[in-house]
């Protein structure tokens, strides 16, 4: 092999185990990469050193036999993780050059695993976009570019950027709304977002904590399941982290779908549908068939009201998870005259346009007089997206959508920048996921006539990651995408 | 009690008055972080990730701190609520790390009770508890270090407190305090909160409002925030009202604000005012699910309840027999009412209820002493009574031998023994005394036999000098009597 | 419910960000439209709908009262902007 970067991580591991290849070559290897792809603006902060001394440490662990489950794997961690003595900015002026002093649990499980973190991963600003435009370190650009920088998608543009460009053997994600999903058919790469309390939330910095999760953001199918594997758990200090117990995801790939039903709903066929977009998703549908799966036609009769719904409950959860950025204890300060003015300096300049107007529009559907209308009222449609899924799951055991509407759009789009609605419409067919906190992965499923990828979402029932691994393994078979 | 009416030339008026008052809860670690809840600790030291509001840090609930709040609620004999939720108050403040505190809004822990108080003039009243709910407390700001800046310490930032609030039902200062009282000494007895108001575990919010005597309407109340002690809860509802009422026999209107009391001046003033009203924006906290207790939960913690003071009080009027007075007294703080109860367990507990309430409290008093200090044990309050009540000293000779056993924390018995204070009760050794003090004092003899019969006080006097105060005081009183008289005739 | 000027001034004091004032009318638009937008909501029935709160059905764990965290003030004052004494400093507020 001649670039250890072509390799996914379940390859690389036997390998490593072989001694066919070290660790320290494997960093260099990914190292070499995230320079020589720095125009993609992937990374925000990147540690060489320190990643080349963990490389060593590995390479001990392979020599002596102590060597864990994910020994010498070099990842990239998208910038919302805490990690101590890493900076930690969520892509935001507002916290400066952050150096958290402690570690989130999902970044902790990695590393108690042996994973090397190459650096922090650009981002959306709070992860609030799609496109990873309102990163304070500006976009991420599409490693799938042709002759314009397009968006790698967002808001873990950074994560999806790296992993198609080899930057990293693996990234981390968020998904709040399709975060780690919507980056991940832009860049043809594979990600999940598991169930809701899967993976521990603690220090990751929060957007909307009912509807923020970890995820992986991988080469393929598999090594999204080895990563999760590492990932999941429940965490004393995540009291909407499960107790459930988390199964062996490794161990769905390759099994068989055969007699399983594939719901496909009526409602994400919308008269704007992008033509080849929908093209692909029949494709796909009938791929499954021929692995055997049975094609049932569902509903989920809400799903017009997802977006809207998802608009009022993520801004509001967020305009009060976003108060702590004051300037007092952390971040940056711009002092003015008395607290209030402090406080007003501070995180006018500290913040981004979109997280400003989400803050507004978080605090106004929260105010006096508007929260029955607004959040009361988006809290029980809420209810009634999640009870779509319900009924839907009880004709069938996955469901399959497009991850996207669209396909990656030019930065700077003029469409997409004159009014935000136009952006928060790309999430159309990935925010229902999220209200409903069910499972949720996209894989690449082809090339637009333009060349560039497009994604295939499968959804599953809750704390049900494992149909989704068999599912998406078999329909990564058939689909036989070429990676970058 | 007599109506509480504050009248001005211009007509009568009456008072309303409600209470929220936030206690601390007695616990090793803060409601939602691991950090210890320690008072007095160096600044920022019992400060957690979680405390400090850093970025991605959640809260998790302390059991304890749930334990407590449910043991609390029944000690104000109220409902335990299955189902409650935390929500999120938000509000920008420099000691509140996170931008708002996780308190419940729409569903506490705690729902509607009551706790009966006693008034002076020996009735009680019944004041309604709306509800309780459990919150974190926020850090504490320091204004006077620098004349540019203020300080934050964040040691205080997530203690568990749980807010109590009544229904408006004191018409006057006096119930608001016996309120405070009882519901601070129910919480001592339960160990859920020191309800020390001046060290701010236990501190007050009050609402007030008037209303012309008689009339049913609810007029526009003030809230006086955190006012700190029993004296001041009650100076400010005078004042308050007395307000009020000032404006509105001027034509003027009350406006619904928060004010503060001032304990120099004895009046409120209104704090000051934003720009735009506040607005605190709560909803459900969504990083903690709703609470759910198991009935196994609320019934295991049922039965560790220990006897509250309102049951102690009767038990120790009707099975020991004290007076409702001298009960009330004594339950109001548990470690007076055990100290009590042991002191009179075997003895006249009646007796011993009021040596303790005398001679011991003023002991303490004197020696600046608390109970816990005591050089008395109650074993031997108990034994100095039963000295007294097998007439083994007198009363007299008892409070001797009590100033000795403050001193030096010996036993009565010895004490007794020691210096020969037994009492003297055999007839004819007092008869004796009796003779050479009647021989000794012919004239005073002759003016007593001459109808000057009050004179007998003077003679048990002489007889209990001469016997050194050890002659039993009514067998003397008695014999005396006996040998005048016989004389007489 | 179309909003005013005054009310994104409001809005903004609680969410203290400061818009401009020549900022007011295109930010007051384009809250309008994105309110517009959200208020489709309204055409759904939801009578006798419970709020959903929480997807998580699992019931709140609690957690033993131990004190595990404290006594590192230095960690906790690392990041601040301005600190002394072990405090945190902010400019003087005014009661």
């Amino acid at each position: 092999m001649h670039d250890l970067t072509d390799l996914t991580i379940d390859t690389a591991l036997i390998k490593l185990k072989n001694k066919e290849i070290s660790p320290v070559e494997l960093v260099r290897a990914y190292i070499e990469k995230a320079k020589a792809g720095q125009h993609y603006n992937a990374y925000v902060y990147f540690d060489e050193e320190q990643a080349i001394k963990k490389a060593e440490e590995a390479e001990n662990h392979y020599a002596n036999g102590t060597n864990r489950q994910l020994e010498g794997i070099p990842l990239g961690i998208k910038d919302l993780f805490c990690t101590k003595d890493m900076q930690t900015t969520a892509c935001s002026r507002i916290l400066g050059k952050f150096v958290p002093p402690y570690e989130s649990t999902v970044t902790q499980k990695l590393l108690d695993e042996g994973a090397i973190f190459l650096g922090k991963l650009n981002m959306d600003e709070f992860a609030m976009g799609g496109s990873n435009e309102t990163s304070c370190f500006g976009p991420v650009i599409n490693p799938w570019s042709k002759n314009i920088p397009l968006v790698a998608g967002g808001s873990s543009g950074g994560s999806a950027a790296a992993v198609a460009a080899k930057m990293c053997a693996a990234a981390t994600g968020t998904d709040t709304g399709g975060s780690i999903r919507e980056p991940s058919a832009f860049c043809g790469v594979t990600g999940i977002k598991p169930t809701y309390g899967r993976c521990s939330r603690y220090g990751i910095i929060a957007f909307a904590s009912s509807l923020d999760q970890a995820g992986p953001i991988c080469k393929d199918v598999t090594d999204c399941a080895i990563l999760l594997n590492n990932m999941a758990g429940y965490d004393l200090k995540d009291s909407t982290s499960s107790q459930k117990d988390v199964p062996d995801f490794r161990s769905f790939i390759g099994q068989d779908i055969k007699g399983l039903k594939v719901g496909i709903p009526a409602e994400y066929r919308p008269d704007g549908l992008n033509s080849e977009v929908a093209l692909y998703w029949d494709k796909a549908a009938e791929m499954l068939k021929s692995a055997g799966a049975e094609i049932v036609p569902i509903h989920l009769p809400h799903t017009k009201y997802a977006l809207p719904t998802y608009y009022v409950i993520a801004p509001a959860e967020a305009s009060s998870n976003l108060a702590r950025y004051d300037g007092v204890r952390y971040g940056v300060r711009v002092d003015g005259n008395g607290l209030d003015e402090l406080y007003i300096n501070t995180r006018t300049a500290g913040f981004g346009a979109e997280v400003k107007r989400r803050i507004l529009i978080g605090t106004y559907v929260l105010s006096a007089g508007y929260y029955d209308a607004y959040y009361l009222k988006a809290q029980k449609v809420r209810r009634l997206i999640k009870n779509d899924f319900d009924s839907a799951f009880s004709k069938c055991d996955i469901i399959l959508t497009p991850t996207s509407p669209i396909e990656p759009f030019a930065i700077g789009d003029k469409k997409m920048l004159e009014n935000p609605i136009n952006m928060y419409l790309n999430d159309v067919f990935t925010v229902s996921v999220n209200l409903a906190g069910l499972p949720a992965m996209s894989l690449p499923i082809g090339l637009s006539s333009n060349g560039l990828p497009l994604g295939m979402q499968l959804i599953g029932r809750a704390f049900d990651e494992g149909t989704i691994f068999k599912v998406a393994y078999q329909l990564e078979q058939c689909a036989n995408f070429v990676r970058m | 009690m007599a109506e509480y009416i504050i009248e001005t030339p211009k007509g009568k008026w009456e008072v309303i008055c409600g209470l929220e008052i936030h206690c601390q809860i007695i616990s090793k670690s803060k409601i939602f972080s691991d950090a210890s809840t320690e008072f007095g600790d160096d600044a920022n030291e019992n400060v957690s990730f979680v405390d400090a509001g850093m970025p991605g840090m959640l809260p998790t609930l302390n059991a304890e701190c749930v334990h407590q709040a449910i043991k609390t609620g029944f000690g104000l004999n109220a409902t335990i609520n299955k189902y409650s939720e935390f929500s999120r108050k938000n509000y920008f403040y420099a000691d509140l790390p996170q931008g708002y505190q996780i308190t419940q809004f729409q569903y506490p822990i705690v729902g509607e009770g009551f706790i009966d108080i006693d008034l002076e003039d020996g009735s009680s009243k019944r004041i309604r508890i709306e509800r309780m709910h459990i919150e974190q407390d926020a850090g504490k700001s320091i204004h006077d270090l620098d004349p540019h800046k203020s300080f934050i310490d964040l040691n205080r930032a997530g203690v568990g407190l749980m807010e109590i609030v009544t229904k408006p039902d004191f018409r006057n200062p006096a119930e608001a305090g016996a309120f405070l009282r009882k519901l601070r000494s129910i919480v001592r007895y339960l160990g859920t909160c020191d309800g020390n108001m001046d060290e701010g575990a236990m501190r007050c919010d009050v609402n007030v409002s008037v209303r012309p005597y008689g009339s049913n309407e609810l007029r526009t109340r003030c809230e006086m925030k955190n006012v700190n002690s029993v004296k001041f809860v009650m100076q400010a509802i005078e004042s308050e009202a007395r307000r009020h009422i000032e404006v509105y026999e001027n034509g003027g209107e009350i406006l619904q604000e928060t004010r503060q009391f001032d304990p120099q001046t004895g009046s409120t003033k209104p704090l000051r005012k934003k720009e735009f009203a506040q607005d605190y924006r709560y909803f459900p906290e969504p990083d903690l699910p709703p609470l759910i207790l198991s009935d196994e939960f609320i019934n295991k913690i049922k039965e560790e309840m220990i006897e509250l003071p309102d049951e102690k009080k009767a038990r120790f009027i009707n099975v020991l027999g004290l007076t409702p007075y001298d009960a009330a007294v004594i339950c109001e703080n548990k470690e007076v009412a055990d100290f009590f109860e042991k002191a009179a367990e075997g003895h006249d507990a009646k007796k011993v209820a009021n040596w303790l309430m005398g001679d011991f409290f003023a002991m303490l008093n004197r020696k600046n002493l608390s109970i816990a200090n005591s050089p008395v044990t109650p074993e031997n309050l108990g034994k100095l009574v039963e000295l007294i009540s097998k007439e083994v000293i007198s009363g007299k000779i008892a409070k001797e031998v009590f100033e000795i056993m403050a001193d030096t924390a010996e036993d009565p018995e010895d004490i007794v023994e020691k210096k020969g204070l037994k009492q003297v009760t055999d007839t004819s050794a007092i008869e004796a005394v009796i003779d050479t003090v009647l021989t000794a004092n012919p004239d005073n003899v002759a003016s007593y036999k001459a109808g000057k019969t009050a004179l007998i006080g003077w003679f048990v006097g002489q007889v209990m000098k001469q016997s050194q105060g050890k002659a039993n005081p009514e067998k003397v009183n008695k014999l005396l009597k006996e040998k005048l008289d016989n004389n007489l005739s | 419910m179309a909003i005013d000027n005054e009310t994104v001034r409001k809005v903004a004091f609680l969410s203290r960000l400061c818009v401009e004032q020549d900022k007011l009318e295109d930010t007051q638009k384009e809250f309008n439209k994105i309110l517009a937008w959200v208020e489709e909501l309204n055409e759904v029935n939801t009578d006798n709908v419970k709020p959903l709160v929480s997807v998580n059905d699992e019931a709140l764990s609690l957690r033993q009262d131990n004190v595990i965290s404290g006594q590192m003030s230095d960690a906790i004052l690392k990041n601040a902007p301005a600190k002394e004494f072990g405090y945190f400093v902010v400019p003087k507020v005014v009661e």
